[in-house]
């Protein structure tokens, strides 16, 4: 029997029975749709932290010196604590010590930042924000265009200049309807001048990138960002960015050596400061990755195994019922071969239809979830093949057994049973 | 008219030499089916039912047979031996020159595909399938690509007079439709032999008189068919009775002295 003419016999035998093809499919559907959801969200945070998160919280080539790190994946023992909180600040010396040994091109950022800053403006009430003190490259760094007005100019990085750029959402914020730039805004009690309206960056995980102020690091800013131990020339983070990717590696030793020899630590010491890349920050991410991996797999093996057994049995089912007709085929020349090939197709299709209905429910559910929640969510094109083919072996393996036990029927036996 | 009494007398010379040759000796072509000694025993948990107790029976081209016998006689069992459903406990059967009794299960499918159609009493067609469907089934099997099989199963509809009937379900249709169409799906391969166990069997006697002229009207035409009923008038049609008892051959008659015997 030519196989168009097995599927079509299959799509008819669930056409005729939909209640209980419903019932037969819900396994493999389950464990598709678990599939294209799970991949899909796994495959949506993977862009969001591998494009996003790396783009605009740090920086291509980049990597950053702090004091100690500043995600960590698991426990921090309280003597690891104490050994941190002992550690020196990074400070505006060992950005200029470290710049001076670095090879020209490379450009270099100091920041410190405060969270919950009183800000108010003309034009609309208080709100507390986060501020950021910055000196250096720092835009060409964050790669943070100004979609309006001008960033820090660099003698107002050196002078301290009361002059500010403000994400997206805070310039709506106080400024709606008018134009921010030359406007005064008050951080802190101190009044300052707009002088740029950065590009709209999007958001993280749910969390606007778009509320912060930047200002120069020498002026009073600094004090609002101030933190118990730092003396007058203490930073929070140092960014530094290669020309180029082939020459991070030597920069980030040359910047070792630097740190090591300012903190004068001997050769069997270990570093009293903590430098990340872009990668090791995202080392946590691979670890969460390696988990809801493991989920993507498991939960849809599960509900395909399942799946294949409500198969099976509803084969078999469906084998007993249909003995008479196996006997009349078989009657006018059907081989085994092609009594177990109408089966596995039956199954087969079968699943395949579950497989499918799985797939457009996993895709909705993605949407859903990308829509409704923080959870980013990216289908990714191999997962529906996947879910697809997935659903297609599943009905062959579960129909192997009710297949076989129809093929191998006597055609004398089977056509006297009504 | 005691047919029982004349036992094989009236078999030809011919016949009894054809199944009387050795083992495994080929008959010649003109015989389309040959058994020799044919015995099919059925093992009913441990007792042994003899169903067929060696069955020498040759059957020419063309022939028209009826096999009659008593409930319980073997015809069924001769009838699916014949047709290639079931396989001889012992014996051998040729059917048109090839030694199937040796056959496997598959080959034994082919057989049945391309050599073989069997009309049953009970129709067995397909219940959710169309008349035209059903007619095309051996095709299926045959490999026949789709648009040849329905013109073929279409023709094989219009010999029985069924072609309006053809998008018709077997629900939709009378007994005497039903028997029809399953005389159509036994024709359309072109087969060998056509079989046929009681196929009036479930019919009044109007319906079964169409029938019956249904079949004779294809004997007519020489198609070889063998029949099994135990109404003597449906024999009657018949060129050649056979008639079983306990599993042999009670007698083997043609149609000339059958009539003599009706009439004496
Ligand atoms: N599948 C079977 N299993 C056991 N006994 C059978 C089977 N088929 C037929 N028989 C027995 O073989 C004998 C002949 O049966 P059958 O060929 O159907 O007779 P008929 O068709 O002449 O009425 C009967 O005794 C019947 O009970
Ligand atoms: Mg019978």
């Amino acid at each position: 029997m030519p196989l168009s003419e097995a599927i079509r016999l299959a799509l008819q035998q669930i056409r005729v029975q939909k209640l209980k093809s419903f019932f037969t499919l819900l396994g493999v559907t389950i464990g598709v749709m678990f599939l294209i959801t799970v991949v899909s969200i796994v495959e949506g945070m993977s862009k969001y932290m591998e494009e996003d998160f790396v783009g605009k919280l740090m920086g291509i080539n980049t990597f950053e010196v702090r004091r100690f790190p500043s995600i960590n994946i698991g426990n921090t023992t309280d003597e690891q604590w104490r050994e941190w909180t002992r550690r020196p600040f990074i400070s505006e010396s060992d950005a200029r010590a470290i710049s001076a040994v670095l090879p020209p091109g490379t450009l270099w950022a100091a920041n410190t930042f405060a969270t919950d800053v009183p800000i108010e403006s003309e034009y609309a009430k208080q709100r507390k924000l986060m501020v950021f003190a910055v000196d250096g490259d720092y835009f060409e760094i964050k790669k943070m265009e100004i979609a309006n007005g001008r960033p820090l100019a660099s003698q107002e990085m050196a002078t301290g200049a009361l002059s500010v750029v403000l994400g997206e959402e805070v310039a709506r914020h106080f400024f709606p309807n008018v134009d921010p730039v030359g406007r005064a805004i008050t951080i802190a009690g101190t009044r300052y001048t707009v002088v740029g309206v950065a590009e709209k960056q999007g958001s993280v995980f749910g969390f606007s990138l778009d509320k912060f102020v930047v200002g120069p690091l020498h002026s009073p800013l600094r004090r609002v960002t101030h933190r118990p131990g730092f003396t007058s020339t203490s930073v929070g983070t140092l960014a530094i960015q290669s020309p180029t990717a082939a020459m991070m590696s030597e920069s980030m030793e040359q910047t070792r050596a630097t740190m090591r020899s300012r903190h004068k630590l001997r050769p069997a010491q270990a570093d009293d400061f903590d430098m990340s890349t872009s990668k090791s920050a995202l080392a946590f991410w691979d670890k969460i990755k390696g988990y809801m991996q493991l989920a993507g797999v498991a939960l849809p093996a599960i509900s395909l195994v399942v799946g294949a057994m409500i198969i099976m049995n509803i084969m078999l089912v469906a084998v007993a019922e249909r003995t008479h007709e196996i006997g009349i085929r078989k009657a006018l020349g059907a081989r085994r071969r092609d009594i177990m090939n109408q089966f596995l197709t039956e199954s087969a299709t079968l699943s395949t239809v579950g497989a499918g209905i799985g797939v457009a429910i996993g895709i909705a559910a993605s949407k859903i979830i990308a829509a409704t929640s923080p959870l980013p969510a990216a289908i990714a094109p191999w997962s529906i093949a996947a879910g697809v083919l997935t659903g297609t072996v599943v009905g062959i393996i579960a129909g192997i057994y009710p297949a076989s036990r129809a093929a191998r029927l006597d055609p004398i036996l089977a056509i006297r049973q009504e | 008219m005691n047919i029982d009494a004349h036992e094989s007398a009236l078999s030809t010379t011919a016949e009894r030499q054809v199944v009387t040759m050795d083992a495994g000796a080929t008959p010649s072509e003109d015989w389309v089916i040959v058994t020799r000694g044919i015995r099919r025993d059925y093992d009913m948990g441990g007792e042994i039912v003899h169903a067929l107790r060696g069955v020498d029976v040759a059957i020419k081209r063309n022939e028209y047979v009826a096999i009659m016998g008593p409930s319980g006689s073997g015809k069924s069992t001769l009838m699916n031996v014949i047709g290639c459903l079931d396989t001889p406990t012992a014996g051998e059967y040729w059917l048109n020159g090839m030694l199937v009794s040796s056959k496997d299960d598959d080959e034994l499918a082919r057989v049945r595909n391309r050599e073989i159609g069997f009309v049953f009493q009970t129709f067995n067609l397909l219940p959710r399938a169309t008349a035209l469907h059903n007619v095309e089934l051996p095709l299926v099997y045959a490999g026949v690509p789709s648009a040849e099989r329905k013109q073929r199963a279409m023709q094989a509809l219009e010999r029985v007079q069924l072609a309006d009937r053809m998008d018709h379900r077997p629900n939709e249709l009378s007994g005497g439709q039903r028997q029809r169409v399953a005389i159509a799906r036994a024709l359309v391969n072109t087969p060998a032999i056509l079989l046929a166990d009681e196929p009036t069997g479930n019919l009044d006697s109007g319906t079964s008189q169409e029938i019956m002229r249904v079949f004779e009207g294809l004997a007519e035409q020489g198609q070889t068919v063998i029949m099994v009923t135990h109404e003597a008038d449906i024999a009657a049609h018949a060129r050649r009775v056979v008639v079983l008892r306990d599993g042999r051959i009670a007698s083997d008659t043609r149609r000339e002295a059958f009539a003599a015997q009706i009439a004496g």
